[in-house]
């Protein structure tokens, strides 16, 4: 029971060795008064073949219908590879790298790791990860606010073209150090940052400027032109990124003069859906930055004998030392989601990731190509985008979706909560994993909806 | 055998090469994307055949410790064995494959589990709420600490900005104080290893906020005056947050509601048994009083009659928000469910006893065979702390030479140099799954890296010696740094 070893006798002999008679004389300096009799609102044990069973049916029991859901979070092949290795006992149950010598598995995994995300998205450096997507934005924020000595205001312009749950972490993890989130509008024919919203913050103080490509509506932002008109200003940029896209589109790195901190969501990356988590958060910098960096970073060395190693480096940043002067206050971090992203980095490769990219992105037109035939519906913005876009209908979207999903189809986000003035607005995505025939399915079930509902 | 040192991918790199048969086809027509916010050179990630990144891979992890490798008595960390059905139930395909953003009508399977979760950890913390949101420990004790401001302004109170922490707390917890706005007062443990109660009456005011703690502590024993801790925090007006770090101790023994504390986080990686995964992911899950569920993070589970539904930002309008893009690590929380529901009631109280009983048997053996115990008179919690000042002053051998000695005789290190406090110690928590035979073994070790620190100290202080690399050069990692690798043309 609870993988406990001991049988009667082992634990006889061990109380006789501590000099007890009892387990419960060990626990003598605890006042009686708090010690709890028993549980009776946990349910007793059950053995693994009970549970197994109970879990197979709630897994059936959420199905597995066919998904054109993305804003955030996107369904791409994993490869049988990634998920047998990253799940091996010795990177599943090893901890953090503390112990260097002994650790030099995991040590090279996320150093291999650093490498790609720089690499990915144009910049010098990257650490060994974040929680999320949205915290990395976070952390991003907070380490701006830091490199921008300049700036007092503690203004931080923020696209609406940001995901919306990035925002809403954002204000939740940066509320408390007074630092003021603005939104920008966007153009309602682009569905791009508005270039106008921009201009009025022209003479201002601002911290920083966020920039998220492609941004939530799946539209490709005019980066050059952001950005630009930001360093001009000796504005920092944030870019938020999806690293599967950056295998087609021009990374951070090379935006006009090149973005500051980059962060973004690696799930995409070789990690499951799996209902929103685990994933990770990767954020990568400029080299005259990384001391400013939150979370773990590796780096490579040299052992007593003169040889190649690796270990974690830069911990002054961190909690651990600096306490309440660190950089952050992370400790643990994402390190299997990173094992498993570097496997599929590995497998990939650069033409593996631009044929997915590409494969997405040509899946996408498609899609929009075949639902902006059904009567009812049309795309919402003019701009190119990736590999998901935001369509109009002309009635309310929620029971559309519900009758979908009836249909064991999800066919996207509706947008009627976060961008009201949109009307009634879907956010559809398809990558590699859609075939025609899917799409041929959505569109006609579509069809079928919109032309029975009055 | 010296094990073998592992290139690194990159140096496997042939250009055209790659795991071809995971590859889609070339796109039929070209993308839709402006030249101008096109690529123009392919990123630097490997070229290699998908068997020259499993063998790659595979070697890589060989070079590791690991719980189902090794003995990891890192303490505070709580290295128990990952039982392989956690992970096999949370990845059942359905589970992987469900959107965060799908409908609730498909998602009744896994939030039964999360709720499921919710009153389990509930049940066992002795608090009125959870939210499982957090990602990590440190997460969870942001959200705590985020939780405590919300309530004390909702009160109309802005003057309570400060968090009273123990000068041996864990590093998390100021710095977590510092990122929610707040100042820090740390008070100091008498040498008893209590919180000195006199330090905490002088310490609280109209500005507390409230205090962190961990009980058992960070020194590996239990807070013996708890109750009067929180009276006098709770009588000056803060309220009183608990870091869970080291419920493994209690587990199923004594719940920190009961002990007074209005805001916990659990750590669900070490209590219950989540991968540890080289560095994560964990989960923090969070648990409250009433008084302070209006202010939880979202999204959290409800049930309404049989059906399960999400609460968010706008069912809970006082909420402190919410701290990721999702619902927070959520494979994680599905092992953590299928641990809980292995152990039952009757295991929980087993992991207690066992930890603390394997704890307490290595202190007896490790004081016996000669060792100095940092708290002699203290019963062990689940962890104990062991000081080697007498050794580094007596042999110039340090706590960080036996750690990396234990290296070669195939045992994780324990926990170095943490608590601060205690001066060349080992923080050691062996886990209830771990046999008798493993803690003799230990023992045993740590009398022969003993003998060899009175007799040939030079090994010692040289150590490791049997693992792929000897030891690092921290300073130069730190100096010169190399944080990527660059080709060489």
């Amino acid at each position: 029971m609870a993988f406990i070893p001991h049988t009667a006798a082992d634990i006889e002999e061990m109380l006789a060795a501590i000099g007890v008679a009892s387990i419960e004389q060990l626990f003598e300096e605890i006042p009686p008064a708090l010690r709890t009799r028993n549980l009776p609102a946990v349910p007793s044990a059950l053995n693994e073949m009970q549970i197994g069973r109970l879990m197979m049916q709630r897994a059936l029991a959420d199905g597995q219908p066919l998904s054109f859901l993305g804003a955030g979070a996107y369904e791409h092949h994993i490869p049988a590879a990634v998920w047998a290795i990253t799940t091996r006992g010795e990177f599943y149950s090893a901890y953090t790298p503390y112990q260097a010598e002994a650790s030099q598995g995991t040590l090279q995994t996320i150093y291999e790791f650093q490498t790609m995300i720089a690499s990915l998205t144009g910049m010098q450096a990257a650490n060994a990860s974040l929680y999320d997507g949205a915290s990395a934005f976070a952390e991003a924020v907070l380490m701006a606010v830091r490199l921008n000595r300049k700036s007092e205001s503690l203004r931080v312009l923020v696209p609406r073209t940001v995901h919306p749950h990035y925002r809403l972490a954002a204000r939740s993890i940066t509320a408390n150090q007074e630092i003021r989130l603005e939104e920008l509008d966007y153009a309602r024919e682009s569905g791009r940052t508005s270039r106008e919203a921009l201009e009025r913050y022209a003479g201002e103080d601002i911290a920083a400027l966020a920039i998220q490509q492609p941004n939530f509506f799946g539209v490709l932002e005019d980066v050059d032109a952001l950005s630009t008109w930001a360093q001009s200003r000796s504005i920092p940029i944030i870019a938020i990124v999806n690293p599967v896209s950056l295998a087609l589109l021009k990374p951070p790195g090379e935006w006009g003069g090149g973005a500051d901190i980059v962060v973004g969501e690696g799930q995409p990356l070789g990690v499951p859906l799996s209902s929103g988590g685990p994933y990770f958060g990767f954020l990568a910098t400029r080299m005259q930055h990384v001391r400013q960096m939150p979370g773990r970073v590796v780096g490579r060395t040299l052992d007593l004998a003169g040889r190649p190693g690796f270990t974690l480096t830069l911990q002054a940043r961190e909690q651990h030392i600096r306490r309440g002067r660190a950089t952050s206050n992370i400790c643990t971090n994402q390190g299997l989601l990173v094992t498993a992203a570097t496997i599929y980095m590995s497998l990939m490769g650069p033409q593996g990731l631009e044929r997915v990219a590409s494969a997405s992105h040509e899946r996408a037109r498609e899609l929009i190509a075949a639902i902006t035939q059904v009567p009812g519906v049309r795309a919402a913005f003019t701009s190119p985008f990736f590999h998901e876009a935001v369509v109009r209908l002309d009635r309310p979207v929620a029971p559309l979706l519900a009758a979908l999903a009836e249909r064991d189809i999800l066919g996207g986000l509706d947008l009627t909560g976060s961008y009201p003035e949109l009307g009634n607005a879907l956010l559809t995505c398809a990558t590699e994993t859609k075939t025609s025939a899917d799409i041929e399915r959505f569109a006609s079930e579509l069809r079928a909806v919109l032309s029975s509902a009055t | 055998m010296q094990p073998q040192p592992e290139k690194l991918i990159f140096e496997y790199s042939r250009s055209g090469r790659g795991a071809t048969d995971q590859w889609p086809p070339t796109a039929a027509t070209p993308p839709a994307i402006p030249e101008s916010l096109r690529r123009a050179r392919p990123p630097l990630l490997p070229e290699v055949s998908e068997l020259d990144a499993v063998r790659h891979f595979t070697r890589l992890s060989q070079l590791n410790f690991s719980i189902d490798t090794h003995f990891y008595p890192l303490g505070s960390c709580t290295m128990k064995y990952n039982p392989k059905a956690c992970n096999a139930f949370a990845m059942l395909p359905q589970f992987l494959a469900r959107h965060p953003l799908a409908p609730e009508s498909h998602g009744q399977g896994v939030l039964a589990c999360l709720h499921e979760l919710q009153e389990m950890l509930k049940a066992v913390t002795g608090m009125q709420a959870v939210a499982l949101g957090p990602m990590a420990g440190a997460q969870g004790e942001f959200a705590g600490v985020a939780m405590i401001r919300a309530y004390h302004r909702a009160r109309g109170d802005q003057a309570r900005t400060e968090i009273i922490v123990p000068e041996a707390a864990h590093g998390t917890n100021p710095a977590t104080a510092t990122m929610c706005g707040c100042s820090v007062r740390e008070i100091p443990v008498d040498a008893d290893g209590d919180v000195s109660l006199e330090a905490l009456r002088s310490a609280v005011s109209e500005r507390t906020a409230g205090i962190m703690l961990t009980n058992p502590s960070t020194l590996g024993v239990f807070e013996r005056r708890i109750v009067e801790v929180a009276a006098i925090v709770h009588g000056a007006g803060g309220l009183l947050y608990y870091d869970g770090a080291n419920l493994n101790a209690i587990l199923g023994k004594v719940r920190p509601g009961d002990m007074g504390f209005d805001v916990i986080h659990v750590n669900l990686h070490k209590t219950f048994s989540t991968p540890h995964g080289g560095g994560g992911p964990g989960s923090g899950a969070v648990g409250v009083s009433a008084r302070l569920e209006p202010f939880l993070p979202v999204p959290i589970v409800v049930r309404d009659a049989d059906r399960y539904r999400w609460l968010s930002e706008a069912d809970r309008p006082q909420s402190i928000g919410r701290l990721s893009a999702f619902a927070g690590n959520t494979g994680v929380l599905l092992r953590a469910y299928v641990y809980m529901r292995l152990l039952g009631r009757e295991g929980m109280r087993q992991v207690g006893e066992c930890a603390t009983l394997n704890a307490n048997y290595l202190l007896a053996r490790l004081t016996e065979a000669g060792f100095d115990a940092a708290y002699p008179k203290r019963r062990a919690s689940h962890e104990l702390i062991v000081t080697l000042k007498r050794q580094a002053r007596e042999l110039d051998v340090t706590a960080m030479d036996f750690a990396k000695r234990l290296l070669d005789y195939g045992v994780h290190a324990p926990t170095t140099y943490f608590p601060l406090l205690v001066p060349e110690c080992l923080l050691i928590e062996p886990t209830e799954t771990e046999s008798r035979e493993t803690l003799d073994r230990f023992v045993e070790i740590m009398v022969r890296i003993q003998r060899e620190a009175e007799q040939d100290a030079e090994r010692v202080r040289g150590a490791p010696h049997t693992m792929v690399v000897r030891r690092l050069d921290d300073v130069r990692a730190a100096k010169q740094l190399d944080l990527t690798w660059k080709p060489t043309v």
